[in-house]
């Protein structure tokens, strides 16, 4: 019998993580903040077919960044996950944070138990009921089911030191259109321009109805990024 | 309650109803034996009528067990998406589930496949889900509805009837189902033109439920001193609007004086 190569515990997790966000940098990173009316989350995304960012139930959306297959897979398990709860309680019974759990549970599983950790950084957002946006979360769960919760903003993605540097802070919510020109810009950065079919952005927002979930067009989009 | 992640070979698909299957839950409880009809809450009498913008879905507010009037204020007309709706006859427990498992239905194949369903497919799912009721209706837990929606690849909108085996017919111009449905049928049949507008129809809708609760006793008519009104939706290109109660007071009360006056 062939004795396995010891290897130390450190170094597999260290290798795994390396590999997951080696994958997860090659992909184009993705910028959510809270705005006055909710929360958007702007995407880099070339595809007008693919999408990073989906809607989950009536007052949670799904983002993910990193190889396709593998965060599209959680985002149709966020769906089952929420109607499935929805169904069998009520539909105010289910919320962001316990979704978010659930990924970072499923992560870090496949994290530790499997052979390829998946390569993927996913955001989950919620809008909460109060006009002040006192409510609102956004949960950023990382390939290894590290869970963080954000206030104001939150990029994902490979380069998210530099897109955060040039993003800044926000100190308030902004309107809808301010904050998608800065976001853009943060993602650009100074060598290059992104026009409205370089973009995903999509946003919750409140006083439009049960399902606060919607798309900007390609119109809406370049309206907003011309000041 | 764990993330429902499933192998590439028994995935459930967009299906709701197969996920809820997947997950281990509850099938719909099958009836053995027949069920006493004054044991549970009836539903009676819906209309549908196409007009200019769209289609519009009007039903009364009367559930009866036996010859019990159970409840006044039941809806029978609900959304079943943005561009869409159904009214519902007949058992009103297996009806009301079947309006939610429907509305879930269409909802979560949006979600799962990025785009909503035609209103052709949306059609063919509550055909399916009657057809799947057929053991409970033969028990006499018989569900009827009426699908109405703005088909928007035609810029139309269509409606559709069923009978309970989950048979799905196209009908052009309006369609009634319920005890009531001869009577509300035959005033919307005489008062039917092509082309009406959102006024005249609504109209249409509240005189044939109001004759229907003159013959049927089982469809509740009107009623002013509690404020009880039917409920009346239009779906068109905008989606789906539920009429205020406003609105269906001052039509009725129109509607009460016309036939004063004759």
């Amino acid at each position: 019998m062939n004795m396995p190569f010891y290897v130390a515990p450190e170094q597999v997790m260290k290798d795994r993580a390396d590999y997951a966000r080696k994958g997860i940098a090659r992909g184009r990173s993705l910028i959510a903040f809270r705005f006055d009316e909710g929360i958007a989350i702007c995407a880099e995304n070339t595809s007008s077919t693919l999408r990073k960012v989906s809607e989950i139930y009536d007052r949670i959306a799904f983002a993910g960044v990193g190889k396709y297959n593998e965060f599209d897979q959680l985002r149709i398990a966020g769906v089952r996950h929420a109607d499935l709860k929805g169904y069998s309680f009520s539909r105010e019974d289910v919320d962001a944070r316990s979704l978010a759990n659930q990924y970072a549970q499923s992560l870090g599983q496949v994290f530790t138990h499997e052979m390829k950790p998946m390569e993927v950084e996913i955001l989950v957002a919620e809008i909460g009921e109060d006009e002040s946006g006192a409510g609102d979360q956004l949960f950023h769960i990382l390939y290894d089911g590290t869970v963080m919760d954000e206030d104001m903003s939150v990029v994902l993605g490979g380069e998210t030191d530099t897109i955060s540097g040039r993003l800044g802070a926000f100190d308030t919510p902004p309107a809808l259109a301010d904050g998608i020109r800065q976001a853009v810009s943060a993602l650009a950065g100074e060598d290059r321009t992104l026009t409205a079919a370089d973009l995903e952005v999509a946003v919750l927002q409140r006083g439009i109805g049960r399902r606060a979930f919607r798309r900007l067009g390609d119109d809406e989009l370049a309206a907003a990024l011309t000041p | 309650m764990n993330l429902p992640l499933f192998r590439p070979h028994d995935d459930p698909g967009p299906s709701f109803a197969e996920l809820l299957r997947r997950s281990g839950f509850e099938e719909a409880v099958t009836v053995n034996g027949s069920v006493p009809v004054g044991d549970y809450r009836h539903g009676t009498t819906c209309v549908a009528v196409r007009y200019a913008d769209g289609v519009l879905l009007a039903g009364d507010r009367r559930a009866t067990s036996g010859n019990l009037i159970s409840h006044r204020t039941l809806e029978k007309v609900f959304p079943a998406d943005r561009h869409s709706g159904v009214a519902i006859a007949g058992a009103a427990g297996p009806a009301i589930e079947m309006v939610r498992l429907f509305q879930l239905q269409l909802e979560h194949y949006e979600k799962v496949e990025g785009g909503p369903l035609s209103l052709e497919g949306k059609a063919n799912q509550l055909s399916q889900m009657i057809r799947s009721n057929l053991p409970a209706a033969m028990q006499g837990m018989a569900v009827v509805p009426i699908f109405a929606g703005f088909d928007l690849g035609r810029g139309d909108g269509r409606l559709f009837e069923y009978d309970v085996t989950g048979g799905r017919y196209e009908e052009t111009q309006h369609a009634s189902t319920g005890s009531g449905s001869l009577h509300a049928g035959t005033v919307v049949k005489l008062g039917y033109r092509d082309g009406m507008d959102a006024g005249s129809v609504t109209d249409l809708a509240l005189d044939a439920l109001f004759e229907a609760a003159d013959e049927d006793s089982a469809t509740g008519g009107p009623d002013p001193i509690r404020g009880i009104y039917p409920v009346v939706a239009v779906i068109t290109a905008d989606g789906y609007t539920r009429l205020d109660d406003d609105e269906l007071a001052d039509r009725t009360q129109a509607l009460l004086e016309r036939r004063r006056a004759q």
